[in-house]
């Protein structure tokens, strides 16, 4: 059995590792519809975007072993640690649900991550930069894709449309969290790393807003719900992606292809 | 250094590129890693040659087995130490892939991508209940016919650089190789 290791708990360690994390898991929840999709181009599609998304994880995390000193490999820090130091947003752990879910959430996801990468790219950290400038144009592929199924299934027959209108009301109490900025992103921002994530939310739900609309899907009212993924208090999804994503470092400690 | 072996390192980096140039990229082994603009740059470290490879997708899975087979191709060619350096910046683009490249993988029934649109800041548009893709894009030539009545099929391809399209004349499917 692989004992369990602990990232670096510096904040700006702890910024980059909320974007690693949250690449991580929804390229893990995309990879789940291999062999799944409703037809082979989107089974391609999603496995694609998911490997992007492993991609982009990777470099972050190659990234943050190396600056931050503690030692760890990248796979250690994919695999080896406990379920409250994971750090992704919650909405990407949600269980992938069916088409119109995924579809939905990764427009939701892809638009997010192109802004954040897109303010990277001028990062102060020249690796965080590069790693960015090669991440923003593919979220911005992986953007129009998503949203095309999203005008396509919202302005579409009564059954897709009524599966796209429960999506976005499952998923809509999981953005809230997404651009609730806090010590992270204040230091984050002032010492030049990335943006602090609360000024994404206005670009963010621009950009939402003309999709919903193509769609003719109405944006939904905010509630009160708060999830805290990138705290580290995850829904109770979490633990059961832990177990598929670990069990192989945890039994066979060091394997590799 | 002396002259003479100013001289030897400067032979020794050309005979370098000239192997590089028969080096295929193993996703699309009609172009070479040169042809696609992966290779940026061979200099000389110490004794060591160093080949500066910048990754064309994140994820992308080829991208280990190229810096192998580049470093087996300089020893084979017994011009090694060799090693590979990945760069990240600037990021990779189309734009980089040669004429040569182009007209390689047209050839080869694989559109190459037209130029990237600068800074990429196009206002995405969505394709609603039309043809998927079809948001405005211009138009792409089938490599076999040359036929511009083209439409996509499939947004993503057999690798993470390529899409699928077919022609609606000559009634073959073709890849295009994504601009980026």
């Amino acid at each position: 059995m692989n004992p369990s290791i602990q990232p670096s708990r510096d904040a700006g360690a702890q910024y980059m590792l909320r974007l690693a994390d949250t690449c991580l898991i929804l390229g893990q929840r995309l990879g789940e519809w291999c062999g799944h999709a409703p037809i082979l181009e989107e089974d391609i599609a999603l496995t694609n975007t998911a490997l992007d998304l492993i991609g982009q994880a990777r470099a972050l995390f190659a990234h943050i072993s190396q600056s931050s000193g503690t030692g760890h490999d990248e796979d250690q820090l994919a695999f080896l640690r406990e379920e409250r130091d994971y750090v992704n947003v919650t909405l990407v752990e949600l269980p992938r649900g069916d088409f119109a879910f995924t579809s939905l959430r990764n427009a939701m996801m892809s638009t997010f991550l192109k802004l954040v990468w897109e303010r990277l790219a001028t990062s102060s950290d020249a690796e965080l930069a590069a790693i960015a400038g090669k991440a923003v144009k593919e979220a911005r592929y992986h953007q129009r894709h998503a949203g095309d199924w999203v005008v396509r299934l919202g302005d579409g027959t009564a059954e897709s449309r009524r599966r796209m209108e429960s999506a976005l009301e499952e998923l809509w109490r999981y953005i809230p969290e997404l651009f609730e900025g806090d010590a992270i992103d204040v230091q984050a921002q002032q010492s030049g790393i990335g943006p602090d994530w609360s000024s994404l939310r206005a670009p963010w739900l621009a950009e939402m807003t003309q999709l919903l609309d193509e769609a003719t899907l109405a944006v939904p009212k905010d509630s009160a719900f708060r999830s805290s993924g990138k705290r580290g208090v995850h829904s109770e999804h979490m633990g059961y992606i832990l177990a598929d994503m670990q069990y192989l470092q945890r039994a066979y400690p060091g394997g590799v292809w | 250094m002396t002259a003479l072996a100013a001289t030897a390192a400067e032979a020794r980096m050309a005979r370098a590129w000239a192997v590089l140039e028969t080096v295929p990229d193993p996703e699309v082994p009609v172009v070479s890693v040169c042809d696609l603009g992966l290779v940026r740059n061979v200099v000389l470290v110490e004794n060591e040659l160093e080949v500066v490879v910048t990754p064309t997708y994140s994820g992308c899975p080829a991208t280990e087995y190229i810096a192998n087979s580049i470093i087996e191709a300089l020893n084979a060619a017994g011009l090694g130490p060799a090693r590979v350096r990945m760069q990240r910046a600037p990021a990779w683009t189309t734009d980089w892939i040669s004429q040569e490249g182009r007209d390689k993988l047209r050839d080869h029934g694989i559109a190459p991508p037209g130029p990237v649109a600068q800074g990429g800041a196009v206002p995405i548009r969505f394709a609603g209940r039309r043809a998927a893709g079809d948001a405005g894009d211009a138009p792409l030539a089938c490599p076999r016919c040359g036929s511009l009545h083209t439409a996509l099929l499939s947004a993503f391809g057999s690798t993470a650089c390529k899409a699928l399209h077919r022609c609606l004349d000559c009634k073959e499917p073709f890849e295009h190789f994504k601009p980026l």
